[in-house]
């Protein structure tokens, strides 16, 4: 029965289809870099597909609840003797049974892999004009020095619209740095430099805390991002860096 | 039948009667009884710790401690006693040392004397872990113990980390040579890998990921002791390490750890569904398969733990997709649950109603899950609520409420007696109820930023959601606490006073540990050696033939 496997391996090779069009969307939607990004802001873009996986994963939730729940009370026991009258699957039926779900589980795992991987580039490629911030993180305070030199607690200024890349180290033990707002974590650990980047959008006060274990007071380690206008900013610098010695700003700014 | 586990079928004596019996015996069927002691030990261990924590994160501001170093210590003997002392000795100690012989058709474990050694070892451990809280220097680096705050006197005792670690690594590794030789060449006649229980597949594979990963975990805890009291620096960057080094060796083998859980507890799923619905499991073979297919996959995902932690990009992106590919096979174990039901004639038992809760709790866990394989959505919610609240619902919920599932299943074979029907249910209802009240709001805390292991959030205190979540929460735990307090309850009840088992087979299962043994199987757990006869499936519930025994030496007439 040669003709028979042979089918076999044609309607086999049939479920393999789905994958088609997710792979040619994931080379589409993915390419090294967009330039524009729809115009969203990065943390605009990870609310984007936050809600695409939440969706996805919803609906895909309820369509197995619903079959489950349907199973549970249309096949209760009716009488004392009676058996569960699973039906026989034929060999084509358990092997589809395999290939077709795996294909649609594959189907949604690309289709999200794309979305993130498209993030990704989004959230890892730092805009050429981006103002650097160094972050030092000890046990238990986030220490702040601009460009401009100003050092600062616990509180980072800066100007809206602008955007601003981290660069992150320990000075002790792990921390991790993570920006309420912009929807951004990532670690800072000793002998390594980590880094950060996000776009300050609207005015205002955001909360920046910490998230990877780091004693004691890892509850009390939090601070501020205070998104300010650029006259405000200009104002701001100026005041702050008149009270520095020159020298010193210049040093500490050079130290990245 | 006289007291606990008293049957002597054969009428040949063994069963422990006093104290030094239960100590030194080799029975598997006691040691699976003392590892389950030792489970559920742990299990109200670290269940007050939980609770003391839960109450502390009830309001914004102390409510029970402000010392930090104290919530901590909670913090890490929670994490640490739950899945060190509770899920892993229950499932692969009591689930694999009670019930996977006995289901394999064998007379005891495949080396008894190395499984007693396995269980005095974990018992070790964990009263080693009970220690922590009184010794001066209890350790506080949390169960996964990251560098450098694990190098730092901070952190506390780091040697007794690494040793109750690897004092437990030991009883993992001793007992998964033992289960898988047991499956291998215990198994009854007639009984070919095809017709094993699917609790039986999964435990092996289980003790085979163990076999692989659990030496990674012990070296990397042995190097941080190294580090801290001998200055090699393995992870030290001063001298030429990498922090980074530990998180790798760690996840490479607790990433597979939680499939380790994750197995055995979807196998009491299985039987428990195929059982209470008489029916075969849904594509028996391809669901045998999905569960091998894990030890690969389980390989290549632990990245993710780190995709915040510094490593490069092109890694991050490359386990994000192999992350991913764990939903095939799990995604076939899924259908084929709620494929076991179709065409079914469910019969709703207490045993059922926690495995059935346990399902839907899976369901939320798992597909919570999948936002987290994605190392950009990542970004926003590592360490936070999202993360604790998903591998609550997965490990915690839906992981206990199947150890639940399968203590009260197989306990009329354990004391002879039946639990209270009416209090199996209201538990199984209470804990689903509230454990949802726990866990639900904080995934909705832990989006608008929540980060976990936080003793306080008075940096959100403005924030209405994330209070009320919390406030919730707490409420859900004293359902909770209630309802884990009555399954305790129940079991004791159940083992003193509980209505006497009539059956062997109380649940109608085809497994040969209900069809092959008396109420309570005595020693050797069969009569005589047991035999499967041709066609013999444990998920034929229609016309399966009956399991046959060889005939007593005594009687056989020639010899």
């Amino acid at each position: 029965m040669k003709f028979k496997s042979l089918m076999h391996k044609v309607i086999g090779s049939l479920a393999l289809l789905p994958l088609i069009p997710s792979l040619a969307h994931a080379f589409q939607a993915a390419p090294a870099a967009r330039a524009d990004y729809n115009g969203w802001t990065p943390h605009q873009h990870w609310d984007e597909v936050w809600h695409e996986t939440m969706l996805d994963i919803t609906i895909l939730g309820v369509v197995f609840a619903i079959v489950t729940f349907a199973f549970m009370i249309m096949y209760r026991r009716k009488g004392h003797g009676e058996r569960g009258k699973m039906p026989k699957l034929s060999a084509q039926a358990k092997v589809g049974w395999v290939v077709i779900p795996c294909m649609l589980f594959l189907g949604d795992d690309l289709f999200l892999y794309v979305k993130g991987f498209d993030l990704h580039n989004h959230l890892r490629n730092v805009p050429a004009d981006a103002a650097e911030v160094k972050l030092t993180g000890t046990m238990w305070n986030w220490n702040y020095v601009d460009a401009n030199g100003i050092d600062t607690d616990n509180e980072l200024v800066v100007p809206v619209g602008k955007p601003v890349v981290l660069r992150m180290q320990s000075e002790d033990v792990l921390h991790s740095h993570y920006m309420n707002r912009y929807r951004l974590t990532e670690d800072l650990m000793p002998g390594r430099v980590t880094w950060e980047w996000f776009m300050p959008d609207q005015l205002g006060e955001s909360v920046v805390t910490c998230r990877e274990y780091c004693g004691t007071m890892h509850s009390g380690m939090y601070g501020k991002i205070k998104v300010v206008t650029q006259d405000e900013y200009d104002a701001y610098v100026a005041e702050q860096t008149a009270s520095v010695p020159a020298g010193t700003a210049v040093a500490s700014a050079d130290k990245f | 039948m006289s007291g606990f586990m008293g049957h002597e079928p054969d009428g040949r004596p063994g069963q422990p009667k006093t104290v030094k019996e239960w100590v030194f015996t080799l029975d598997h069927k006691v040691i699976g009884v003392w590892y389950l002691i030792g489970a559920i030990a742990s299990f109200v261990v670290a269940g007050l710790a939980a609770s003391a924590m839960r109450i502390e994160l009830g309001s914004v501001g102390p409510d029970i401690t402000d010392n930090g170093d104290i919530y901590n210590l909670w913090l890490t003997m929670h994490g640490a006693v739950m899945v060190l002392g509770f899920q892993i000795p229950a499932l692969l100690g009591f689930v694999a040392n009670w019930a996977v012989p006995i289901m394999v058709g064998g007379k005891d474990m495949a080396f008894p004397r190395v499984n007693a050694m396995s269980v005095w070892l974990l018992w070790s451990g964990i009263l080693l872990a009970l220690a922590n809280l009184v010794i001066p220097d209890s350790w506080n680096g949390m169960w996964t113990g990251y560098p450098p705050y694990s190098l730092t006197d901070g952190a506390g005792n780091t040697a007794l980390y690494s040793f109750i670690v690897v004092v437990l690594g030991m009883s993992s590794v001793f007992g998964a040579v033992n289960l898988a030789c047991t499956v291998a060449f215990m198994r009854c006649k007639g009984m070919g890998w095809f017709q094993m229980p699917l609790t039986v597949w999964c435990v092996f594979t289980a003790n085979v990921i163990q076999l692989i990963f659990v030496p990674v975990l012990a070296a990397s805890v042995i190097l941080l002791s190294l580090d801290k009291y001998l200055g090699f620096g393995f992870y030290n960057p001063e001298v030429g390490g990498d922090v980074l080094l530990y998180q790798n060796l760690f996840w490479f083998y607790s990433h597979p750890a939680v499939y380790v859980i994750l197995l055995p507890f979807m196998g009491i799923m299985f039987e428990i569904f195929a059982v209470s619905a008489r029916n075969d499991v849904f594509n028996y073979k391809a669901t045998v398969w999905s569960v091998i297919a894990f030890i690969p996959v389980s390989s290549d995902v632990w990245v993710h733990h780190a995709y915040v932690a510094g490593l490069p990009d092109w890694l991050r992106l490359l386990q994000t997709f192999t992350t991913l590919l764990i939903s095939l096979p799990f995604g076939l174990l899924m259908l084929s649950l709620t494929g076991t039901l179709f065409r079914g004639s469910i019969r709703y038992t207490g045993p059922m109603w926690w495995a059935m809760a346990a399902f839907m709790m899976l369901i939320i866990g798992a597909l919570t899950g999948i936002p987290n394989a994605l190392s950009a959505v990542d970004y926003g919610i590592s360490d936070s609520y999202v993360i604790m609240s998903h591998f609550h619902y997965v490990m915690a919920v839906s992981g206990s409420m199947s150890i639940f599932a399968g203590v009260f299943f197989w306990f009329p074979k354990l004391s002879g007696r039946m639990c209270n029907e009416f209090l199996t249910k209201a538990t199984a209802a209470g804990f689903f109820v509230g454990m949802n009240i726990v866990m639900g709001p904080l995934y909705l805390a832990g989006i608008e930023g929540m980060p976990r292991r936080y003793m306080d959030y008075q940096m959100f205190a403005d924030n209405a959601t994330i209070v009320d979540a919390q406030h919730w929460s707490t409420i859900g735990l004293y359902i909770t606490f209630v309802s884990a307090l009555l399954t305790i309850v129940t079991w004791l009840h159940g083992a003193i006073a509980g209505e006497k088992a009539t059956s062997a087979n109380p649940w109608g299962s085809e497994s040969l540990e209900f069809t092959a043994t008396a109420i309570i199987p005595g020693q050797g757990n069969f009569p005589t050696p047991v035999i499967c006869p041709e066609g013999w499936h444990p998920y034929n519930f229609i016309d399966n033939p009956k399991p046959q025994f060889e005939p007593h030496p005594g009687t056989s007439g020639h010899h």
